[in-house]
């Protein structure tokens, strides 16, 4: 048997990708399904003064419209599940449908139930809602300021919350030989998975059980809330999440629409169908990122960082979103410092109300805020100083033997040598060669720049007790069920939830090296909480640090039981026998051994057991992790003005990532190329815009502009190997790192360039516009 | 997103489908390619009670020469102005500029006739037709015009198509010989026009003989920068007069502003693209 | 104007099969192919089309099939990807995109398959930058498209050894 651990092992869920015969939600096709469509505000901030459904009713093949009224009392409100403590969170109530009140473009008022998605939507258009508009506030700073609209009365201020952590007195800054400031912004981004959302409910009116096929990357989690919404006990409920078709953390959040879906089905006893046109994922989704940023960071001329402080003000939308409240402030404020050795640090932070939609995790999830700020205060103290970014960066790292190293705020890095990763960087780029030929460019008038993230993020969620103790009302452990069938054929439940990182892949690796069964013999079974024990989903690079090692504790049960198993029928005793690859083996007799599935059989026969070993070839673990695992890397991007139009080209992007013990490397690649366009997306081109009225501007992808395969050159990659030492794989996740690192490293690229011209900083996306009025000394557009 | 209901009918003819519009007027839409009547009609933004599907009329179809004209059908798909030798030979500006348009799928559906009755303000076609010097045969059941095509773009999605006017052709007159270039500074979402410029040249003895300069994405609607090339005739495109003329491609237009670009940015980048479309169509020249 | 009928007849050869029905003109080709003929591996990815997750071969072209009316496709071809593998034995392009690691969640697959079997038809050996302006045509939040355009790369080279 070879090792499978660390191979480019081909996919075996493309199997059925490829050949287009994947079960997405919107392919669930069932006898007699009726097709759901929501009636969306079109306004920011408005009373309802009434909904007239009766022409919409009167439409043949019309089924039914529901409305907030009538869902009083019948639906409970969509509750967030976080509640950061100490944070004064103000909780308001997120009814599925408006009742008087819209407080966003997308907010839903009613829902039309017709025979078929063409006359659901007609039926749509046929609903009248007589809204009084009041005014609204969708910027984060405005929403703040004295007089602003209120969005939810019980809010003063619209304040959702005030979080804080550490603190840094006022002298350590008055000291310093060098003072830093900077105000970023981090503008929202529109997740866009390619599949939009959907549902699909069936009820089955003899059990009074709900079935939800729907777009989840945490099935357990949504069923919990779900059931709690549609107030039925948990165990009526089932949730599938087939295939998936990305989340990005869009499909962590539970919405109001699949509880009205699966209300819909059982009171019309019919299996109902919605699905999101892209248009409404504009609005009706959640939303990432969005903060503003005060950062203050105080250091001495050396380069040696000395402090570092954030305020930050982050927009939450019109209501709490699932894990809303822990996005800015946990994810975020807790690892500010980044991969710097900074003594004294804090974060304070404003979760702020407006009038637009909800924002909540986006790949990556308050890290990409942390590390852009700390990345780009790098590269202005170090041009404050007159010292090489690198030189800065390299001075103020964690050294390697430091480890675990515990940051200003309490978080315990795992392992790490940055200075590795940051070297292997220099030598692919080779730095000093790079930094010439951009001297010589800037001679013809041509203008490179180099940009450089050295990253580290906090990921692979997380101990259940510090889940607790942050205020997530969840545990982070995860659940894995090994089951081995008389046959020898080995089915694996696992409570993560893939939707495109390939865990079918992956965790089959990791059980048939850890059992020694063929590969073929192993089906990985996701994505069903009537299948799967219990889980907690696919988020935060946590599948494979967490569900990973929860399969590789059960893989170690089985082969522990197997060995007694062994031992007994080859009279032997059970030290003396040795598992290895896939055989126990009595040692130093090569000629007495069993395979792992011949025991098996044994297993489940039961004949001749050894005392005390029940039948059966079934192991679980529920593993709940003693830390987060925490990657790291160093990202390179080089960048191309051209200063007639302020364009940027990216020329050459280098990455360079640690995410731990590697198990699929063909995997690991693509999750980085992935990422790192998704960051290099928000630097360049990503930005959802709302007019004053709270209008959002940016609805389709004929203005949002998501990154194309023609604005990237290949990505190179390379790897360095520092295993955690928690986990019994020593992985760590690699889910966001691009998109952590690439963001900062092309935003210092494109600084970097602008350097005749002396731009300090520029907020994202640099769009050509930008870039040329900052060379142009024109100011911001008006 | 789905189009309110409407009655389909499929023309087989070009007489079938001049009585159609004209038994409806202002309630059918000529449906082409579709790939800018069928967005419109999914966001319910066009809804129109007829459409009339033309993808069978032979009369609307082929590319030809007559005379010192080049005939291209209403129906030529963006493709095959890309890869029709005549086109290649006569017109090649049309070709440069069919090759920039949206994606490849796109440029499979996409017709000539849809991209101008369309009139998007952003679209590259018509900013090359303009440089071009296309004019429109126009038919109905009342008779044939022919319209100059910068008479007939009169604004945003807005022209001088009659309710019950069918758009037959093209006619550009055949330009062998002369250089040409479409730079285009694209959206980096809908990949239409921020600026698109179209430049032609046709030179005698080293000097600009005649100039065509056809402008998308800047105005309300595509237009030809006259003044601009008033400016080149009878030079040497020497870097001066060429940054002078490029300078004033804007003078007399209402510039178009978005969250992208705003009316002054898209002013110089309308000078700086006008610059390089001529200095390239000048180099084709040369070549 | 008068109407008598709502529905269209139409006949359409789908993945080599003929198929006719009954369909309201504002039926999309996307829809019709998956509520009706139940090949739901095109999937409909945006509403203003733009991400092309929805293409498929219509008449030996790629367009997006979520901006043709069935009853445009009348009398035509249509290749969908349930078309594209022959005998149980993957098409080029499929076995490439496995191969490559050129997808991740599966949802735009079909799409860029059916892109890339074009592309090839049409041009048999694109260089990378060709790929990549091909791609234009399509939407991809997963892969950052480089294992994409590596797939379609693998992909011409097995064609061109006639693999």
């Amino acid at each position: 048997m070879n090792a499978l651990i660390g191979q480019p092992v081909r996919r075996r869920e493309d199997a059925r990708l490829v050949v287009g015969r994947g079960q997405f939600t919107d392919d669930v096709q069932l006898p007699g399904m009726v097709y759901a469509v929501m009636v969306r505000s079109p306004h920011a901030h408005a009373r309802i003064r009434g909904i007239d459904a009766s022409r919409a009713l009167g439409m043949p093949g019309v089924l039914a419209v529901f409305t907030g009224r009538d869902l009083e009392g019948v639906l409970g409100s969509v509750p967030t599940a976080w509640i950061p403590p100490n944070s004064d969170l103000k909780q308001t109530p997120h009814r599925p449908l408006a009742v008087d009140t819209v407080r966003y473009v997308g907010d839903a008022v009613a829902m039309v139930v017709a025979e078929d998605r063409y006359v659901a939507r007609d039926a749509a258009e046929a609903v009248v809602v007589d809204y009084e508009p009041l005014p609204a506030v969708a910027d984060v700073m405005a929403a703040v300021a004295e007089g602003a609209p209120l969005v939810h009365a019980d809010a003063p201020g619209n304040i959702a919350l005030h979080w804080k952590a550490g603190e840094v007195p006022d002298e350590v800054f008055a000291r310093a030989e060098v003072v830093v400031r900077q105000r970023f912004r981090q503008q929202r981004l529109i997740p866009n998975p390619m599949e939009p959302r959907a549902a699909v409910a069936q009820y089955d009116s003899a059990t009074g059980h709900l079935t939800v096929w729907m777009t989840s990357q945490n099935p357990h989690i949504h069923r919990f809330i779900l059931a709690g919404i549609l107030g039925i006990p948990e165990h009526h409920l089932r949730v599938v999440a087939q295939d998936v078709g990305g989340g990005f953390g869009s499909k962590i959040s539970c919405y109001p629409d699949e509880a009205l879906v699966a209300h819909a089905a059982r009171v019309l006893r019919r299996p109902v169908k919605w699905v999101e046109d892209r248009s409404e994922h504009f609005t009706a989704t959640t939303h990432g990122r969005d903060h503003v940023q005060e950062v203050e960071l105080a250091g001495r001329r050396d380069g040696t960082i000395e402090a570092l402080r954030v305020k930050a003000w982050a927009n939450l939308g019109a209501y709490l979103s699932t894990a809303a409240p822990g996005v800015p402030t946990i994810l975020f404020g807790l690892i500010v410092n980044g991969c710097y050795r900074i003594p004294q640090a804090s974060t304070e932070v404003f979760g702020v109300y407006t009038h637009t939609t909800p924002v909540d995790a986006y790949r990556g999830a308050g890290r990409p805020e942390a590390t852009y700020l700390i990345e780009r205060m790098i590269d202005l103290f170090a041009d404050a100083i007159g010292m090489d970014p690198v030189e800065v960066r390299r001075k103020n790292f964690v050294p390697r033997d430091q480890f675990p190293y515990t940051n200003p705020f309490g978080i315990t890095y795992d392992s790490g040598d940055y200075e590795r990763a940051l070297q292997r960087a220099l030598e692919r780029i080779d730095y000093a060669a790079l930094r010439r030929e951009q001297a010589a460019l800037r001679a013809q008038g041509r203008y490179l720049g180099i940009g450089f993230s050295t990253y580290v993020e906090m990921c692979g969620l997380g101990p259940s007790e510090v889940a607790g103790a942050v205020g997530f009302q969840g545990g982070l452990w995860e659940h894995a069920t090994v089951r081995v069938h008389p046959s020898g054929k080995v089915q694996v439940f696992t409570g993560a939830s893939p939707h495109g990182q390939g865990e079918e892949t992956t965790f089959a690796q990791i059980v048939a090296e850890k059992l020694g069964v063929p590969f073929e013999d192993i089906e990985v079974v996701h994505g069903d909480t009537d299948r799967i024990t219990m889980g907690w989903g696919t988020y935060g690079s946590r599948s494979l640090a967490v569900g990973g090692s929860a399969l590789a504790v059960a893989c170690q049960r089985l082969v522990e039981k197997g060995q007694r198993i062994a031992a007994h029928r080859l009279e032997a005793a059970v030290e003396d026998v040795v598992f290895e690859a896939g055989r126990y083996q009595v040692r130093g007799v090569p000629d007495r051994s069993l395979g792992f599935q011949e025991v098996a059989l044994q297993a489940h026969l039961a004949w001749n057991l050894p005392p005390g070993v029940e039948p059966g070839m079934e192991a679980s673990s529920a593993y709940n992790p003693s830390n987060f695992t925490f990657p790291f890397g160093t990202h390179v991007a080089v960048v191309e003005v051209d200063p007639a139009t302020g364009a940027v080209e990216l020329k050459r992007y280098v990455a360079v990532d640690d995410c731990g013990t590697p198990i699929n490397p063909l995997i690991i690649a693509g999750q980085v190329h992935g990422g790192i366009v998704q960051g290099v997306g928000q630097a360049l081109w990503e930005g959802a815009v709302y007019g004053e009225d709270g209008q959002l501007l940016t609805t389709s992808f004929l203005d949002y502009a998501m990154p194309k395969a023609r604005f990237f050159p290949p990505i190179e990659t390379e790897a360095t190997v520092t295993p955690s030492p928690h986990n019994p794989l020593g992985v760590k996740g690699v889910g966001e790192t691009g998109t952590i690192a690439a963001t900062p490293a092309v935003v210092n690229a494109v600084i970097d360039a602008l350097k005749p011209w002396n731009v300090r900083h520029l907020d994202m996306p640099l769009t050509p516009e930008r870039v040329w009025r900052a060379i142009h000394g024109k100011g911001a557009q008006g | 997103m789905i189009p309110e209901r409407f009655r389909y009918h499929r023309a087989r003819s070009l007489d079938e489908a001049l009585d159609l519009v004209a038994q409806a007027p202002g309630q059918a839409r000529i449906l082409a390619g579709g790939h800018s009547l069928i967005p419109l009609m999914k966001l319910r933004l066009a809804q129109p009670q007829w459409v009339i599907d033309v993808e069978e009329v032979a009369e609307l179809r082929g590319i030809r020469e007559e005379g010192e004209v080049l005939h291209i059908g209403a129906m030529t798909r963006y493709r095959e102005l890309m890869t029709d030798p005549l086109v290649a030979r006569d017109a090649p500006l049309l070709a440069l500029a069919a090759r920039r348009v949206g994606d490849l799928q796109v440029r499979n559906r996409g017709t000539v006739g849809g991209a101008l009755c369309h009139a998007d303000p952003a679209a590259d076609l018509p900013a090359a037709a303009l440089a071009s010097d296309a004019e429109l045969e126009l038919r109905s059941r009342r008779g044939q015009r022919r319209v100059a095509l910068g008479d007939f773009l009169q604004g945003p999605l807005t022209t001088d198509l009659k309710p019950d006017e069918v758009l037959v052709a093209i006619h550009v007159p055949r330009r062998p010989g002369w250089g040409v270039a479409y730079q285009k500074f694209p959206h980096p979402a809908s990949g239409y026009a921020v600026v698109g410029v179209a430049a032609a040249i046709a030179a005698e003895s080293g000097r600009v003989a005649r100039v065509c300069l056809g402008v998308t994405g800047v105005g309300p609607r595509a237009y030809r920068a006259a003044a601009s090339e008033e400016r080149l005739v009878g030079t040497g495109l020497d870097p001066e007069v060429l940054r002078a003329a490029s300078a004033v491609v804007t003078d007399g237009i209402a510039v178009n502003h978005d969250q992208f670009a705003s009316a002054e940015y898209r002013r110089h980048l309308a000078a700086t693209y006008a610059e390089r479309a001529l200095a390239a169509a000048w180099a084709a020249i040369q070549a | 104007m008068e109407s008598t009928e709502d529905l269209v007849s139409i006949s359409v050869t789908v993945n080599g099969r003929r198929y006719a029905d009954q369909v309201e003109p504002r039926w999309l080709l996307a829809y019709w192919l998956r509520d009706r003929l139940g090949l739901t591996g095109t999937h409909v990815g945006c509403d203003t089309s733009q991400c092309g997750v929805c293409t498929v071969i219509l008449n030996g072209q790629a367009v997006k099939s979520c901006t043709i009316l069935a009853v445009q496709a009348d009398n035509g071809t249509v290749l969908t990807v349930e078309g594209l593998a022959q005998d149980g034995t993957l098409h080029p392009v499929q076995a490439a995109f496995s191969e490559a690691h050129g997808l991740q969640c599966g949802f735009c697959t079909p799409g860029a398959e059916m892109l890339a079997v074009a592309l090839l038809e049409e041009n048999p050996h694109p260089t990378e930058a060709e790929i990549r302006e091909a791609l234009d045509g399509l939407l991809c939040r997963c892969t950052g498209y480089q294992h994409i355009v590596q797939a379609v790369a693998l992909a011409a080279e097995r064609k061109g050894r006639g693999a």
